[in-house]
């Protein structure tokens, strides 16, 4: 009994914190669906929602709703900028100039932020309390339910977007072979330009459901963003359902780990799983090789 | 002739003044390593900060045996190599006297075979008990040994009659010190580790390592680590609904931690250095008035409150003083007179060097608080 109480503990944190991973993934998956490279930058528009909510709560005192309003839009704008100023420019893009270029970013965005905002660690205050909710034998804080409801709904308007819009079908064009998008009159730079925004705002506000339990400061997007990606690995970087179910999935495996083995493992767990996909199953744990993504 | 004087007379006193200006007053050079960036800049920092501002003020009351304090400071960044390298500028360029820092024990125990070599004494600013144990002649530190809170605490749990203890530490080198430390003394107070676990650095979510002990015999919670890690866990524990005490390190005595564990902070008891709890001590304490005049200077320099790591350095600065009133003024008298400082009353405890402790300090450095409504109280 007392086992099983402990495994309904971790099953709860590991959802918990999975939910993020998946947030933060889903990033991930749609630049790499739209542009072919991995924005490892993805981590620090994580990190800049939790900075940029602190900056509003606490320098232009705004209320919480229009701190976390003004905070996904600070983030996106610094997104598009991003895209604008070092992926745009590029006159031959490879993926691998690409990748370097977005570690750079992120590099930069990262020491931007000490700059300006100091090293220091910061709290937000939870959105609606802090008294534990009793599911069962197990206990999660409102911010949790905040963060698997965000994420949810985050998740169907993405999908939503992506199968019944104009715009979400043309990126999906684009993904599937970027030449014959442009050939029909798709402005794919455009497209591009979208998917960064749109995971930059996915991105920060990951971030910023997340800082009322993580805390925040300069440089918590590094291991954000790493686990993020292990998310969207597992999933093969799918934009859908595959990456949601690979972050709940590794979130779980480092609670059960951690719980069940030893701390000490715990983000091992994390960065084994990631090397198996790639060697074993590099389309990830839920799609067959070669499909449609998106 | 006549012409002459006015041009001789200018020229006798622009001499007169320009060897007046180069042959200033012997000054004292000391040397400081403090990582004033890099990760232990919550260190470095305030340390800096603390020298700087004792300094000036020795020097505006006339400096020491009317000699000037010359402070100069570099920032090792918390990297072992460029401690070195500075420690080597220092003692070959700079022809310092004596050297405050590093602020880490990493840094520290490598800068000591420079020091030993080259016989300058060194004050160090970190807390690793393994920087003057064994005694090295050169080498003294300021910051209280770890054991020193880890025996705060079994004290406490012997009172109190709690014998089963979880440990949580971070995987770090204060964590793992801790952790030595935490399991080394155990046996003496009677004390039983059940569980010991550990968390990283940058880790967001301790409830595994919580719901394993909640799972325990354990009969109070030991945390050891530096922010913010041990706010997370403050608040997990909250989260978890966990009964049982929990005690922190002195590694978060500062108000920091409060902010951040928030209402969760509530009840924590930690070992700490009295630099935080100043205003309540009791008025027969000796340490009382340099404590309320560090915290006040600080307040008025920085607009900031002045904490223990800056107390470190503000100690070593004050314990060279005194060996230089003593008379000191080579690198080999001051080091002897160091050794002989006795009872003085610092930011750390009461400091007491000889031959065969050059730590220097009791266990009354330290006293155990508890949080509460936000704020720190004696356990008495």
């Amino acid at each position: 009994m007392e086992l099983a109480d402990q495994i309904a503990q971790y099953l709860v944190s590991g959802l918990s914190t999975g939910a993020i991973y998946a947030l933060i993934g889903i990033g991930f998956a749609i630049i790499y669906n739209s542009t072919d490279i991995i924005n490892f930058a993805q981590g620090e528009l994580v990190m800049l929602g939790g900075m940029f909510t602190l900056f509003s709560l606490n320098v232009l005192h705004l209320p919480l709703p229009l701190a976390i309003l003004f905070a996904v839009a600070a983030a996106t704008a610094v997104g598009v900028l991003f895209e604008r100023l070092t992926i745009r420019p590029l006159k031959s893009p490879t993926p691998l100039a690409l990748i370097i270029i977005t570690i750079g970013g992120s590099i930069l965005i990262r020491g931007i932020t000490m700059m300006i905002g100091g090293k220091d660690t910061h709290a937000i205050p939870a959105f609606s309390g802090s008294e534990p909710i009793l599911i069962g034998t197990a206990t999660i804080l409102p911010q949790h339910l905040w963060i698997f409801a965000l994420t949810a709904l985050a998740i169907t308007a993405n999908k939503l977007f992506f199968e019944y819009t104009i715009t979400g079908k043309a990126m999906r064009a684009c993904a599937v072979n970027r030449r014959a998008a442009g050939l029909v009159g798709i402005d794919v730079k455009r497209m591009v330009l979208f998917s960064f925004a749109i995971s930059s705002a996915l991105g920060s506000l990951a971030g910023i459901i997340v800082a009322p339990l993580t805390m925040t400061s300069y440089d918590v997007g590094i291991m954000l963003g790493l686990k993020g990606f292990c998310a969207a690995i597992i999933g093969g970087l799918s934009g859908g359902i595959g990456t949601v179910l690979g972050g709940l999935l590794l979130g779980v495996l480092e609670s059960l780990g951690a719980g069940l083995i030893s701390s000490g493992y715990k983000d091992a767990i994390a960065f084994i799983i990631l090397l198996l996909i790639l060697f074993i199953r590099p389309q990830g744990l839920f799609t067959k090789a070669q499909t449609e993504r998106v | 002739m006549k012409r002459f004087l006015p041009t001789t007379m200018l020229t006798f006193l622009l001499l007169l003044s320009a060897s007046l200006a180069f042959a200033s007053p012997a000054t004292i050079k000391i040397g400081a390593l403090f990582s004033v960036t890099g990760p232990p800049s919550f260190l470095g920092e305030p340390e800096r900060n603390s020298a700087k501002m004792v300094v000036d003020e020795i020097n505006a009351k006339g400096g020491v045996k009317g000699k000037k304090l010359e402070l100069i400071v570099y920032d090792t960044q918390g990297d072992a190599t460029k401690a070195v390298q500075a420690a080597n500028r220092l003692i070959k360029e700079d022809k310092v006297v004596a050297i405050i820092g590093p602020s880490t024990t990493g840094e520290s125990m490598a800068v000591i075979p420079v020091v030993e070599k080259e016989g300058i004494p060194l004050i160090s600013c970190a807390a690793g008990s393994k920087i003057t144990d064994p005694v090295k002649k050169w080498v003294f530190k300021t910051a209280q040994n770890d054991g020193l809170a880890v025996a705060k605490i079994y004290e406490y749990l012997n009172k109190k009659k709690l014998a089963k203890v979880a440990i949580l530490t971070v995987s770090d080198g204060f964590g793992s010190s801790g952790r030595e430390q935490l399991k080394a003394h155990a046996e003496k107070f009677g004390i039983q580790v059940v569980v010991d676990e550990t968390y990283g650095p940058k880790d967001t979510d301790m409830t595994s390592q919580l719901t394993k002990i909640r799972g325990s015999q354990a009969q109070a919670i030991i945390c050891w680590g530096t922010n913010p890690g041990p706010a997370v866990v403050a608040k997990n524990v909250k989260q978890l609904g966990i009964k049982l005490p929990l005690f922190m390190s002195h590694g978060v005595s500062s108000k920091k931690f409060i902010e951040l564990a928030g209402d969760a902070s509530d009840g924590i008891m930690l070992p700490s250095g009295k630099v935080i709890v100043s205003d309540v001590l009791p008025a027969g304490d000796k340490q009382k008035k340099s404590l309320l005049a560090f915290v006040k200077d600080y307040q008025n320099h920085y607009k900031a409150e002045g904490d223990h790591f800056g107390g470190h350095a503000w100690d070593a600065v004050m314990l060279l003083k005194g060996a230089v009133e003593r008379g000191a003024d080579t690198p080999a008298a001051i080091r002897d007179q160091l050794e002989k400082t006795t009872n003085f009353a610092g930011i750390g405890g009461i400091f007491s060097y000889s031959a065969a402790d050059h730590a220097g300090l009791g266990k009354d450095a330290f006293v155990l608080v508890e949080i509460r409504n936000k704020d720190w109280t004696l356990v008495k």
